[in-house]
Protein backbone atom coordinates (compact mmCIF):
# COMPACT_ATOMS: atom_id res chain seq x y z
CA UNK A 1 0.00 0.00 0.00
CA UNK A 2 1.00 3.61 -0.39
CA UNK A 3 1.54 5.99 2.51
CA UNK A 4 1.58 9.76 2.05
CA UNK A 5 3.14 11.56 4.99
CA UNK A 6 5.17 14.66 5.78
CA UNK A 7 8.39 13.86 7.62
CA UNK A 8 10.45 16.74 8.99
CA UNK A 9 8.64 19.11 6.67
CA UNK A 10 9.23 17.02 3.54
CA UNK A 11 6.33 15.30 1.77
CA UNK A 12 6.87 11.60 1.14
CA UNK A 13 4.77 9.23 -0.93
CA UNK A 14 5.99 5.70 -0.32
CA UNK A 15 4.75 2.59 -2.15
CA UNK A 16 4.84 -1.07 -1.17
CA UNK A 17 4.47 -0.41 2.55
CA UNK A 18 3.54 -3.58 4.47
CA UNK A 19 0.11 -2.97 6.02
CA UNK A 20 1.25 -4.15 9.46
CA UNK A 21 4.50 -2.17 9.33
CA UNK A 22 5.24 0.12 12.27
CA UNK A 23 5.97 3.79 11.81
CA UNK A 24 9.39 3.01 13.31
CA UNK A 25 10.29 0.56 10.52
CA UNK A 26 8.74 2.90 7.96
CA UNK A 27 10.96 5.80 9.09
CA UNK A 28 14.13 3.72 9.25
CA UNK A 29 13.75 1.44 6.26
CA UNK A 30 11.56 3.38 3.79
CA UNK A 31 12.43 7.01 4.54
CA UNK A 32 16.03 6.25 5.54
CA UNK A 33 16.00 8.18 8.80
CA UNK A 34 17.95 5.98 11.20
CA UNK A 35 18.11 8.39 14.13
CA UNK A 36 14.93 6.90 15.52
CA UNK A 37 16.12 3.74 17.25
CA UNK A 38 14.57 0.29 17.32
CA UNK A 39 15.07 -1.29 20.73
CA UNK A 40 12.10 -2.90 22.46
CA UNK A 41 9.26 -2.75 19.91
CA UNK A 42 6.74 -2.74 22.74
CA UNK A 43 6.60 0.87 23.90
CA UNK A 44 8.65 0.17 27.02
CA UNK A 45 11.83 2.11 26.26
CA UNK A 46 11.07 5.29 24.29
CA UNK A 47 14.09 4.90 21.97
CA UNK A 48 11.76 5.34 19.00
CA UNK A 49 10.07 8.53 20.27
CA UNK A 50 8.88 10.89 17.53
CA UNK A 51 6.19 13.50 17.12
CA UNK A 52 3.04 12.70 15.15
CA UNK A 53 1.08 15.93 14.57
CA UNK A 54 3.01 17.50 17.49
CA UNK A 55 2.17 14.65 19.90
CA UNK A 56 5.00 12.60 21.43
CA UNK A 57 4.55 8.90 20.64
CA UNK A 58 6.48 5.65 20.43
CA UNK A 59 6.77 5.09 16.69
CA UNK A 60 6.94 1.32 17.22
CA UNK A 61 3.31 1.39 18.41
CA UNK A 62 1.94 3.39 15.48
CA UNK A 63 1.07 1.56 12.26
CA UNK A 64 2.60 3.25 9.24
CA UNK A 65 -0.83 3.40 7.62
CA UNK A 66 -2.12 5.45 10.54
CA UNK A 67 0.07 8.46 9.65
CA UNK A 68 -1.48 8.87 6.20
CA UNK A 69 -1.79 12.63 5.65
CA UNK A 70 -0.14 13.48 8.96
CA UNK A 71 3.08 15.24 9.92
CA UNK A 72 5.92 13.40 11.63
CA UNK A 73 8.98 15.00 13.21
CA UNK A 74 11.97 12.85 14.12
CA UNK A 75 15.18 13.66 15.97
CA UNK A 76 16.71 14.63 12.62
CA UNK A 77 14.06 17.33 12.24
CA UNK A 78 14.42 19.14 15.57
CA UNK A 79 16.99 21.61 14.24
CA UNK A 80 17.21 23.02 10.71
CA UNK A 81 20.00 21.81 8.45
CA UNK A 82 23.04 20.24 10.07
CA UNK A 83 22.82 22.40 13.17
CA UNK A 84 22.00 21.16 16.65
CA UNK A 85 18.91 22.05 18.61
CA UNK A 86 19.77 23.60 22.02
CA UNK A 87 18.50 20.40 23.67
CA UNK A 88 20.92 18.35 21.58
CA UNK A 89 23.75 20.77 22.41
CA UNK A 90 22.93 20.49 26.11
CA UNK A 91 23.12 16.68 25.93
CA UNK A 92 26.59 17.00 24.38
CA UNK A 93 27.81 19.61 26.85
CA UNK A 94 26.47 17.77 29.90
CA UNK A 95 28.01 14.48 28.79
CA UNK A 96 24.57 12.93 28.77
CA UNK A 97 25.55 10.42 26.10
CA UNK A 98 27.13 7.10 26.96
CA UNK A 99 26.46 4.38 24.38
CA UNK A 100 24.11 6.83 22.69
CA UNK A 101 21.35 4.40 21.82
CA UNK A 102 18.66 5.99 23.98
CA UNK A 103 19.85 9.51 23.15
CA UNK A 104 17.67 10.30 20.11
CA UNK A 105 14.49 9.23 21.90
CA UNK A 106 15.62 10.95 25.09
CA UNK A 107 16.32 14.16 23.13
CA UNK A 108 12.91 14.11 21.44
CA UNK A 109 11.16 13.46 24.79
CA UNK A 110 13.19 16.23 26.48
CA UNK A 111 12.40 18.57 23.58
CA UNK A 112 8.68 17.85 24.12
CA UNK A 113 8.96 18.32 27.87
CA UNK A 114 10.70 21.70 27.56
CA UNK A 115 8.26 22.89 24.91
CA UNK A 116 5.42 22.29 27.37
CA UNK A 117 7.23 23.32 30.55
CA UNK A 118 10.31 25.54 29.98
CA UNK A 119 11.36 25.41 33.65
CA UNK A 120 10.43 21.95 34.92
CA UNK A 121 11.25 20.85 38.46
CA UNK A 122 13.16 17.63 39.04
CA UNK A 123 10.06 15.51 39.65
CA UNK A 124 8.46 16.76 36.44
CA UNK A 125 11.57 15.88 34.43
CA UNK A 126 11.65 12.39 35.94
CA UNK A 127 7.95 11.89 35.25
CA UNK A 128 8.05 13.20 31.70
CA UNK A 129 11.10 11.11 30.81
CA UNK A 130 9.76 8.01 32.59
CA UNK A 131 9.01 6.33 29.28
CA UNK A 132 12.63 6.56 28.11
CA UNK A 133 15.10 3.96 29.33
CA UNK A 134 18.86 4.49 29.37
CA UNK A 135 20.39 1.04 29.40
CA UNK A 136 23.72 2.53 30.54
CA UNK A 137 21.77 3.97 33.51
CA UNK A 138 23.32 7.38 32.89
CA UNK A 139 20.29 9.18 34.18
CA UNK A 140 21.93 11.86 36.30
CA UNK A 141 23.73 13.41 33.32
CA UNK A 142 20.51 13.24 31.34
CA UNK A 143 18.72 15.17 34.09
CA UNK A 144 21.67 17.61 34.09
CA UNK A 145 21.29 18.07 30.33
CA UNK A 146 17.60 18.88 30.60
CA UNK A 147 18.32 21.39 33.37
CA UNK A 148 21.14 22.91 31.32
CA UNK A 149 18.89 23.31 28.30
CA UNK A 150 16.21 24.90 30.47
CA UNK A 151 18.71 27.27 32.13
CA UNK A 152 20.17 28.35 28.79
CA UNK A 153 16.72 28.99 27.34
CA UNK A 154 15.80 31.02 30.41
CA UNK A 155 19.05 33.01 30.29
CA UNK A 156 18.53 33.71 26.59
CA UNK A 157 15.10 35.21 27.20
CA UNK A 158 15.75 36.92 30.55
CA UNK A 159 15.89 40.74 30.25
CA UNK A 160 18.12 40.92 33.35
CA UNK A 161 20.81 38.75 31.79
CA UNK A 162 24.34 40.13 32.30
CA UNK A 163 23.42 42.97 34.58
CA UNK B 1 -10.64 6.30 2.68
CA UNK B 2 -9.79 2.67 1.99
CA UNK B 3 -6.26 1.80 1.03
CA UNK B 4 -5.77 -1.43 -0.85
CA UNK B 5 -2.52 -3.26 -0.37
CA UNK B 6 -0.58 -4.10 -3.49
CA UNK B 7 1.19 -7.06 -1.85
CA UNK B 8 -2.13 -8.72 -1.12
CA UNK B 9 -1.54 -9.38 2.57
CA UNK B 10 -4.38 -7.10 3.56
CA UNK B 11 -5.38 -3.51 3.68
CA UNK B 12 -5.38 -0.77 6.25
CA UNK B 13 -8.97 0.41 6.33
CA UNK B 14 -9.26 4.10 7.23
CA UNK B 15 -12.83 5.29 7.60
CA UNK B 16 -13.33 8.99 8.19
CA UNK B 17 -16.85 8.65 9.63
CA UNK B 18 -18.33 6.50 12.39
CA UNK B 19 -20.91 5.11 9.96
CA UNK B 20 -18.09 4.18 7.61
CA UNK B 21 -16.28 2.44 10.45
CA UNK B 22 -19.35 0.34 11.27
CA UNK B 23 -19.81 -0.65 7.63
CA UNK B 24 -16.18 -1.73 7.33
CA UNK B 25 -16.37 -3.58 10.65
CA UNK B 26 -19.31 -5.54 9.24
CA UNK B 27 -17.72 -6.11 5.84
CA UNK B 28 -14.31 -7.13 7.23
CA UNK B 29 -14.99 -9.01 10.47
CA UNK B 30 -11.38 -10.24 10.59
CA UNK B 31 -9.94 -6.72 10.46
CA UNK B 32 -8.53 -5.75 13.85
CA UNK B 33 -9.61 -2.31 15.08
CA UNK B 34 -6.66 -0.09 15.97
CA UNK B 35 -6.65 3.30 17.60
CA UNK B 36 -3.71 4.06 19.93
CA UNK B 37 -2.12 0.76 18.92
CA UNK B 38 -0.43 0.29 22.28
CA UNK B 39 -1.72 -3.28 22.61
CA UNK B 40 -2.15 -4.58 19.07
CA UNK B 41 1.12 -3.21 17.69
CA UNK B 42 3.07 -5.10 20.37
CA UNK B 43 1.42 -8.34 19.24
CA UNK B 44 2.17 -7.51 15.60
CA UNK B 45 5.79 -6.49 16.28
CA UNK B 46 6.41 -9.75 18.13
CA UNK B 47 4.68 -11.88 15.50
CA UNK B 48 1.92 -12.97 17.85
CA UNK B 49 -0.76 -11.39 15.66
CA UNK B 50 -0.99 -11.29 11.88
CA UNK B 51 -4.37 -9.71 11.25
CA UNK B 52 -5.51 -9.84 7.63
CA UNK B 53 -6.37 -6.15 7.91
CA UNK B 54 -6.33 -3.22 10.30
CA UNK B 55 -9.36 -1.02 10.86
CA UNK B 56 -7.75 2.30 11.80
CA UNK B 57 -10.12 4.47 13.83
CA UNK B 58 -7.79 7.46 14.27
CA UNK B 59 -9.24 9.29 11.25
CA UNK B 60 -12.86 8.90 12.39
CA UNK B 61 -14.44 12.30 13.05
CA UNK B 62 -15.88 13.03 16.46
CA UNK B 63 -14.77 10.09 18.58
CA UNK B 64 -11.82 11.83 20.25
CA UNK B 65 -13.90 14.09 22.50
CA UNK B 66 -15.90 13.70 25.72
CA UNK B 67 -19.07 15.41 26.92
CA UNK B 68 -21.18 15.78 30.03
CA UNK B 69 -24.51 14.32 28.94
CA UNK B 70 -27.86 16.11 29.24
CA UNK B 71 -28.61 14.44 32.57
CA UNK B 72 -25.71 16.47 33.98
CA UNK B 73 -24.40 13.36 35.73
CA UNK B 74 -22.89 11.12 33.07
CA UNK B 75 -19.56 11.68 31.35
CA UNK B 76 -19.53 10.18 27.86
CA UNK B 77 -15.96 9.50 26.82
CA UNK B 78 -15.47 8.92 23.09
CA UNK B 79 -13.57 5.84 21.95
CA UNK B 80 -10.64 7.91 20.69
CA UNK B 81 -10.04 9.94 23.87
CA UNK B 82 -6.50 9.25 25.06
CA UNK B 83 -5.37 8.93 28.67
CA UNK B 84 -3.53 12.27 28.51
CA UNK B 85 -6.83 14.02 27.78
CA UNK B 86 -8.48 12.21 30.70
CA UNK B 87 -5.70 13.41 33.01
CA UNK B 88 -5.83 16.98 31.68
CA UNK B 89 -9.60 17.40 31.51
CA UNK B 90 -11.46 14.87 33.68
CA UNK B 91 -9.67 15.12 37.03
CA UNK B 92 -12.70 16.93 38.47
CA UNK B 93 -15.57 14.88 37.06
CA UNK B 94 -13.91 11.46 37.16
CA UNK B 95 -11.07 11.75 39.68
CA UNK B 96 -10.31 8.02 40.05
CA UNK B 97 -10.28 7.51 36.30
CA UNK B 98 -7.78 10.37 36.03
CA UNK B 99 -5.73 8.79 38.83
CA UNK B 100 -5.70 5.48 36.99
CA UNK B 101 -4.83 7.24 33.72
CA UNK B 102 -1.77 8.79 35.40
CA UNK B 103 -0.46 5.29 36.13
CA UNK B 104 -0.74 4.11 32.53
CA UNK B 105 2.63 3.46 30.88
CA UNK B 106 4.50 6.66 30.11
CA UNK B 107 3.69 10.02 28.50
CA UNK B 108 4.14 8.45 25.06
CA UNK B 109 1.71 5.62 25.89
CA UNK B 110 -0.83 7.94 27.54
CA UNK B 111 -0.78 10.13 24.41
CA UNK B 112 -2.05 7.17 22.37
CA UNK B 113 -3.82 4.67 24.64
CA UNK B 114 -7.56 4.94 25.25
CA UNK B 115 -10.12 3.67 27.76
CA UNK B 116 -12.03 2.06 24.88
CA UNK B 117 -8.86 0.24 23.83
CA UNK B 118 -8.35 -0.90 27.41
CA UNK B 119 -11.88 -2.32 27.29
CA UNK B 120 -11.50 -3.93 23.87
CA UNK B 121 -8.34 -5.72 25.01
CA UNK B 122 -10.21 -6.68 28.20
CA UNK B 123 -7.05 -7.64 30.06
CA UNK B 124 -7.61 -8.24 33.78
CA UNK B 125 -4.73 -5.77 34.25
CA UNK B 126 -6.26 -2.88 32.26
CA UNK B 127 -5.73 0.21 34.42
CA UNK B 128 -9.16 1.71 33.65
CA UNK B 129 -11.17 -1.33 34.62
CA UNK B 130 -11.25 -1.15 38.44
CA UNK B 131 -12.46 2.45 38.22
CA UNK B 132 -15.11 1.62 35.61
CA UNK B 133 -16.41 -1.13 37.89
CA UNK B 134 -16.38 1.08 40.98
CA UNK B 135 -18.24 3.81 39.05
CA UNK B 136 -20.87 1.48 37.54
CA UNK B 137 -19.88 2.60 34.05
CA UNK B 138 -21.52 1.38 30.86
CA UNK B 139 -19.99 0.64 27.49
CA UNK B 140 -21.75 2.07 24.45
CA UNK B 141 -21.23 -0.33 21.54
CA UNK B 142 -22.55 -0.16 18.02
CA UNK B 143 -22.74 -2.18 14.81
CA UNK B 144 -24.67 -1.84 11.57
CA UNK B 145 -27.42 -3.74 13.43
CA UNK B 146 -27.80 -0.93 15.96
CA UNK B 147 -26.36 0.24 19.23
CA UNK B 148 -26.62 -1.13 22.77
CA UNK B 149 -25.32 -0.42 26.23
CA UNK B 150 -23.35 -3.09 28.06
CA UNK B 151 -23.20 -2.62 31.82
CA UNK B 152 -19.63 -2.89 33.04
CA UNK B 153 -20.51 -5.94 35.17
CA UNK B 154 -21.52 -7.80 31.99
CA UNK B 155 -18.63 -6.60 29.84
CA UNK B 156 -15.71 -8.77 30.96
CA UNK B 157 -16.42 -12.45 30.28
CA UNK B 158 -12.94 -13.98 30.61
CA UNK B 159 -9.21 -13.26 30.34
CA UNK B 160 -8.93 -10.86 27.39
CA UNK B 161 -12.51 -11.69 26.40
CA UNK B 162 -15.39 -9.25 26.40
CA UNK B 163 -19.09 -9.21 25.53
CA UNK B 164 -18.31 -7.28 22.34
CA UNK B 165 -19.78 -9.02 19.26
CA UNK B 166 -17.54 -9.57 16.22
CA UNK B 167 -19.24 -6.83 14.22
CA UNK B 168 -19.39 -4.29 17.04
CA UNK B 169 -17.16 -1.34 17.87
CA UNK B 170 -16.96 0.56 21.14
CA UNK B 171 -18.32 4.04 20.46
CA UNK B 172 -17.92 5.50 23.94
CA UNK B 173 -17.73 4.75 27.65
CA UNK B 174 -20.32 6.29 29.95
CA UNK B 175 -18.97 7.03 33.39
CA UNK B 176 -21.18 8.55 36.10
CA UNK B 177 -19.48 11.69 37.41
CA UNK B 178 -18.17 11.41 40.96
CA UNK B 179 -20.56 12.51 43.70
CA UNK B 180 -18.12 11.80 46.53
CA UNK B 181 -14.51 10.81 47.13
CA UNK B 182 -12.85 8.34 44.79
CA UNK B 183 -9.48 6.64 45.04
CA UNK B 184 -7.34 4.40 42.84
CA UNK B 185 -4.18 2.59 43.87
CA UNK B 186 -1.88 0.27 41.98
CA UNK B 187 1.07 -1.90 42.96
CA UNK B 188 3.99 -2.59 40.62
CA UNK B 189 7.79 -2.71 40.60
CA UNK B 190 8.23 0.94 39.66
CA UNK B 191 6.22 4.12 39.32
CA UNK B 192 6.04 4.16 35.52
CA UNK B 193 5.74 1.67 32.67
CA UNK B 194 4.12 -0.89 34.90
CA UNK B 195 1.49 -3.52 34.25
CA UNK B 196 -0.32 -3.72 37.57
CA UNK B 197 0.66 -6.51 39.93
CA UNK B 198 -2.69 -5.66 41.40
CA UNK B 199 -4.85 -2.56 41.62
CA UNK B 200 -7.95 -1.30 43.38
CA UNK B 201 -10.52 1.47 42.96
CA UNK B 202 -13.03 2.83 45.46
CA UNK B 203 -15.96 5.13 44.72
CA UNK B 204 -17.99 6.65 47.55
CA UNK B 205 -21.21 7.53 45.74
CA UNK B 206 -22.55 10.15 48.14
CA UNK B 207 -25.61 10.84 45.97
CA UNK B 208 -26.56 7.16 45.81
CA UNK B 209 -25.44 6.47 49.39
CA UNK B 210 -23.45 3.45 48.26
CA UNK B 211 -19.86 2.30 47.83
CA UNK B 212 -18.42 0.91 44.59
CA UNK B 213 -15.23 -1.11 44.16
CA UNK B 214 -13.08 -2.62 41.45
CA UNK B 215 -10.10 -4.99 41.56
CA UNK B 216 -7.51 -5.33 38.80
CA UNK B 217 -4.93 -8.04 38.03
CA UNK B 218 -6.20 -10.48 40.63
CA UNK B 219 -8.55 -12.76 38.74
CA UNK B 220 -9.48 -13.93 35.24
CA UNK B 221 -11.35 -10.64 34.77
CA UNK B 222 -11.46 -7.37 36.66
CA UNK B 223 -13.61 -8.01 39.73
CA UNK B 224 -16.06 -6.27 42.00
CA UNK B 225 -15.68 -6.80 45.77
CA UNK B 226 -19.37 -7.15 46.53
CA UNK B 227 -19.13 -8.06 50.20
CA UNK B 228 -16.77 -5.15 50.79
CA UNK B 229 -19.19 -2.79 49.05
CA UNK B 230 -22.08 -4.04 51.16
CA UNK B 231 -20.12 -3.80 54.40
CA UNK B 232 -19.02 -0.25 53.63
CA UNK B 233 -22.44 0.91 52.42
CA UNK B 234 -23.90 -0.33 55.72
CA UNK B 235 -21.10 1.18 57.79
CA UNK B 236 -21.67 4.55 56.12
CA UNK B 237 -25.46 4.49 56.46
CA UNK B 238 -26.48 7.64 58.35
CA UNK B 239 -22.84 8.74 58.59
CA UNK B 240 -22.16 10.27 55.18
CA UNK B 241 -21.80 13.65 56.92
CA UNK B 242 -19.84 12.23 59.85
CA UNK B 243 -17.37 9.88 58.21
CA UNK B 244 -14.92 10.29 61.08
CA UNK B 245 -17.09 7.97 63.14
CA UNK B 246 -16.34 5.09 60.76
CA UNK B 247 -13.36 3.71 62.63
CA UNK B 248 -10.04 2.20 61.65
CA UNK B 249 -11.38 -1.28 62.38
CA UNK B 250 -13.90 -0.77 59.58
CA UNK B 251 -11.02 0.02 57.21
CA UNK B 252 -9.25 -3.20 58.26
CA UNK B 253 -12.43 -5.23 57.76
CA UNK B 254 -13.00 -3.56 54.39
CA UNK B 255 -9.44 -4.41 53.26
CA UNK B 256 -9.89 -8.03 54.30
CA UNK B 257 -13.14 -8.29 52.34
CA UNK B 258 -11.48 -6.78 49.26
CA UNK B 259 -8.71 -9.39 49.48
CA UNK B 260 -11.31 -12.16 49.88
CA UNK B 261 -13.09 -11.07 46.71
CA UNK B 262 -9.95 -11.58 44.63
CA UNK B 263 -9.14 -14.76 42.77
CA UNK B 264 -5.46 -14.29 41.96
CA UNK B 265 -2.88 -16.62 40.46
CA UNK B 266 0.90 -16.89 40.74
CA UNK B 267 2.56 -15.39 37.67
CA UNK B 268 5.62 -13.42 36.59
CA UNK B 269 4.32 -10.21 38.17
CA UNK B 270 3.57 -11.61 41.61
CA UNK B 271 2.28 -14.50 43.67
CA UNK B 272 -1.36 -15.04 44.53
CA UNK B 273 -0.55 -14.64 48.22
CA UNK B 274 1.24 -11.34 47.61
CA UNK B 275 -1.65 -10.05 45.53
CA UNK B 276 -4.17 -10.90 48.23
CA UNK B 277 -2.05 -9.20 50.87
CA UNK B 278 -1.50 -6.14 48.69
CA UNK B 279 -5.24 -5.86 48.04
CA UNK B 280 -6.01 -5.88 51.75
CA UNK B 281 -3.57 -2.99 52.13
CA UNK B 282 -4.83 -1.09 49.07
CA UNK B 283 -8.43 -1.54 50.19
CA UNK B 284 -7.69 -0.24 53.67
CA UNK B 285 -5.57 2.59 52.33
CA UNK B 286 -8.08 3.75 49.70
CA UNK B 287 -10.88 3.71 52.28
CA UNK B 288 -8.80 5.64 54.81
CA UNK B 289 -8.02 8.30 52.19
CA UNK B 290 -11.62 8.44 50.97
CA UNK B 291 -13.02 8.80 54.49
CA UNK B 292 -10.62 11.64 55.16
CA UNK B 293 -11.80 13.28 51.93
CA UNK B 294 -15.41 12.78 52.97
CA UNK B 295 -14.79 14.24 56.40
CA UNK B 296 -12.95 17.18 54.85
CA UNK B 297 -15.86 17.80 52.49
CA UNK B 298 -18.35 17.70 55.40
CA UNK B 299 -16.22 20.15 57.42
CA UNK B 300 -15.83 22.57 54.51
Amino acid sequence: MRVNVTVNGVAHSVDHVWPLESLLDFLRERVGLRGTKNACEQGECGSCSVYVDDVLVCSCLVAAGQVEGRSVVTVEGLAPGDGLHPVQQAFLDAGAVQCGFCTPGMVVAAHCLLAEDPAPDDLTVREELSGNLCRCTGYQKILDAVNLAAERAEAATSPGDGR
Amino acid sequence: MTTANSAGSGPVLRPSSWRGALLLRSEYPDAVPICGGTDIMVDINFGRARPTALLDLTAVEGIDSWELMEDGRTVRIGAGVCFTTIIDELGGLCPALAQAARTVGSPQIRNRGTVAGNLATASPAGDSHPVLLASWAAVEVESVRGSRMIGIDDFFVGPKRSALAPDELIRAVRVPAATGPQQFAKVGPRNAMVIATTSFALNLDAAGRRAGTGIGSAGPTPLRARAAEQMLTEALAGRWDAAGSVGASAADEFGALVAEAASPIDDVRGSAAYRRHALSVLGRRCLTWALADLEGAAAA
